[in-house]
């Protein structure tokens, strides 16, 4: 088990096989994909209301790696996410998941949004959200059944709440609901997981959960896009990082692109030219 | 069956509560992922909104009861949630705002229409709030033999509808209410479960519009769920308590009607305006009695824990008594004048921590037992180790932090002083000067 506190400690016994890959490279969207290739987004643009807020991001992701997406607030982390998954419409950009499109290859991603998108007063237990992640396995009208259940069951234990299971949702603290969240995109077993925040205000326990989670998926060949806020914390936790402001700052290998320098683009450097255009585009829209 | 002066008759008095119970149920089923869904408003909006759609189709068709007309006014339902969410988009103001703009415009201009048909068609405004549920006995279709109320028809079909709906599609319905997003990454289209919902939540305004009027119709989408929200923590427990809220509702309804007016002298008043009264009262008796949000509830946890303070206190006092070999006699009268208590409230302290086991008596004198001993140790090292917290690092002062620190430490468990402890670093005076108890 990792501790939280040395940081970068076990950043070169974790990732032994970094040497044989490019890092920052160009993505391979426009060329043969194979299907190995979790996720390669080309050329992704998003704007909400002419604003935009993704501009032509493009990245790879390769199979078994924990990336983190990191960026300051309004950076497009969770657009990015939504994106992925056709929750936010694209301006342009081509999406592709194991070689195909997200719609094909839906059964293989997890989502876990942020623990504030729901309403935590809903009338329903643990084990029923967790029996969510099985809900597009059972497919649509079909019950739920007892086989379905357990498996939910064995995401609790997985997570160490399954004490909890019949436990209504409103009773259950930040770390707990967010270790629910972890139990049912398990019970999903997908390959491509798309994680909002896991770690936000969650208590060390549960953050200890979650790492040994990620560590676990990753020996299970898995994928894991991790919105992450604490930067201490990030070359322990992963080992890809693609740093997002808008647009991609840099992407690659956690010891290549983790740098003071990057770091600094990402958060120092505003794109001011940016920011300036997309005011200059909303007077005028107003004016008319 | 006889209430005073009146007698049930189940031709009349059967029909018209059947009529209103099959309003109710059908309403309520899908009024419960409204609710859910936080958007009971939809429902309101969308039952309004049918008006301008229902008057137009009889404008055109010149009759009641066409399909046409039906048709017409469920389309004109499925626009307002359209609308609504175009509103919200462009005009960038919140969900209420939009929809208040959008069905109030539909409802005055469907108003305005049916005032202009009733000039020269039989369509009364006034029946257009409160609907004719009196009358629904009287248009009647022969079925097998048997002649069935018209609406009584409709209102079966549409609550059969409904039940298939929610019963099929109960997966998808909580999935999407509780999280949209995951429901439609995981292949249940959030929108099209959306307006699915919407398009029932128009089909039974409309067919309930006519024969029980608005009111009614409004009343049951929210009313019901919302009680039974009070009174389940199951989504399926609330379903079930909602429907039986909704026949209860009518039935108590049309009693009251008919019944409670004669009591002041009046002539019996509007069924379906009864029926929603009553299930207003059913909701607010929720609310007084409900088990988790319930006010009684409420107020018996609070005294529990007015009754565990005291309890505290005094095994607090007798260890705090014994500390500073005080020649106070520990006995109930002394006790009760130094913690400020009533009599009663003493005598029943006493005696529930002597059968507790905290302490015992000795003529009548109070004494810790070993077990009250610990209790009350860890409660006096709590309220000291708060009075060094909130004078060395909350910046309190010392002639301040007693009521606060008398207060925490009836909330403070061994995790807790574990840290204060911590924190403090340790001290073995507070800042009264008074020794600090070790743990154990």
């Amino acid at each position: 088990m990792t501790d939280s506190s040395p940081v970068g400690s076990n950043r070169i016994p974790a990732n032994p096989r970094r040497d044989d890959r490019t890092p920052g490279g160009p993505p391979i969207a426009s060329i043969e994909l194979p299907t190995a290739v979790p996720l390669s987004v080309y050329d992704l643009t998003v704007a909400y209301h002419r604003k935009p807020v993704l501009w032509d991001v493009g990245f790879d992701v390769p199979a078994g790696t924990m990336v983190a997406v990191v960026g300051p607030n309004g950076a497009g982390k969770s657009t990015l996410l939504k994106a992925i998954m056709d929750l936010t419409p694209r301006a342009s950009g081509r999406i592709h998941v194991f070689g195909d499109t997200y719609r094909r290859n839906r059964h293989r991603v997890g989502y876990v949004p942020q623990r504030e998108s729901v309403d935590w007063d809903f009338p329903i237990d643990v084990l029923d959200v967790v029996t969510m992640g099985l809900y597009g396995q059972i497919g649509w009208c079909l019950p739920v059944r007892r086989k379905h259940r357990l498996a939910a069951m064995e995401a609790l234990e997985q997570v160490g709440i399954a004490d909890l299971a019949h436990r209504q949702i409103s009773q259950l603290s930040g770390g707990q609901q967010q270790r629910t969240f972890l139990a049912r995109a398990l019970v999903q077993n997908a390959d491509l997981y798309l994680m909002d925040e896991p770690f936000a205000a969650v208590d060390a326990a549960t953050e200890r959960a979650i790492v040994r989670i990620l560590h676990t998926m990753k020996d299970h060949g898995k994928t894991a896009i991790v919105i992450h806020h604490d930067l201490q914390t990030v070359p322990e936790y992963f080992d890809y990082v693609v740093l997002l402001n808008m647009r991609i700052v840099a992407h690659g290998p956690v010891e290549v692109i983790f740098t003071a320098e990057n770091l600094q683009k990402t958060y120092g450097g505003r794109l001011t030219l940016l920011d300036e255009v997309t005011e200059a585009m909303r007077r005028r829209e107003r004016s008319l | 069956m006889m209430f005073g002066s009146f007698a049930w008759d189940w031709a009349l008095d059967g029909w018209i509560v059947t009529t209103g119970i099959l309003c109710a149920i059908s309403a309520t089923l899908l009024g419960n992922f409204l609710v859910l869904r936080r958007m009971s408003m939809l429902g309101d909006a969308i039952s309004h909104a049918v008006l301008p759609g229902l008057a137009a189709a009889f404008l055109i068709s010149n009759s009641r009861s066409s399909l046409p007309m039906f048709i017409g006014a469920v389309i004109v339902g499925i626009l307002t949630a359209l609308f609504t969410e175009w509103i919200r988009g462009i005009g960038k103001v919140d969900e209420g705002a939009s929809m208040g703009v959008v069905f109030t415009s539909l409802f005055a201009l469907g108003l305005v229409m049916v005032v202009q048909a009733a000039d020269h068609v039989d369509l009364d405004p006034g029946c257009v709030l409160y609907g004719a549920i009196e009358l629904t006995p009287l248009d009647t279709i022969p079925v097998a033999g048997l002649s069935i109320p018209r609406s009584a028809i409709t209102l079966s079909i549409v609550t059969l509808i409904n039940a298939l709906f929610v019963s099929i599609f109960y997966k998808e319905l909580k999935i999407s209410s509780f999280d949209p997003a995951l429901s439609t990454t995981t292949g249940f289209h959030a929108g099209l479960i959306h307006y699915a919902l919407m398009t029932l939540v128009a089909v039974t305004a409309v067919a309930s519009f006519e024969s029980v009027g608005n009111i009614l119709v409004v009343a049951m989408f929210i009313v019901p769920p919302c009680a039974a929200y009070l009174l389940a923590d199951r989504i399926g427990t609330m379903i079930t308590i909602s429907v039986g809220i909704a026949v209860a509702s009518a039935v108590l309804g049309h009693i009251s009607a008919v019944v409670v007016p004669t009591w002041f002298g009046y002539h019996s008043t509007s069924t379906a305006g009864m029926m929603a009264v009553a299930a207003g009262l059913i909701f607010v008796l929720s609310a007084i009695l409900g088990p988790r949000h319930g006010i009684f509830v409420k107020l018996a946890r609070r005294h529990a824990l007015s009754w565990r303070i005291l309890t505290e206190d005094v095994i607090s006092l007798l260890y705090r008594l014994r500390e500073r070999n005080d020649a106070t006699i520990p006995n109930r009268a002394n006790l009760q004048a130094m913690l400020l208590t009533g009599n009663v409230a003493t005598r029943v302290v006493l005696g529930w921590l002597t059968h507790r086991g905290d302490i015992r008596s000795t003529v009548g004198c109070y004494q810790l037992t070993d077990q009250g001993e610990t209790r009350a140790r860890s409660l006096v090292r709590s309220h000291r180790l708060w009075e060094q917290y909130l004078v060395s690092l909350a910046g309190g002062t010392v002639d301040r932090i007693h009521d606060k620190a008398e207060q925490l430490e009836h909330f403070t468990d061994r995790q807790l002083r574990e840290r204060l402890d911590a924190e403090t670093e340790t001290p073995q005076i507070d800042p009264h000067g008074s020794h600090i108890p070790p743990e154990k």
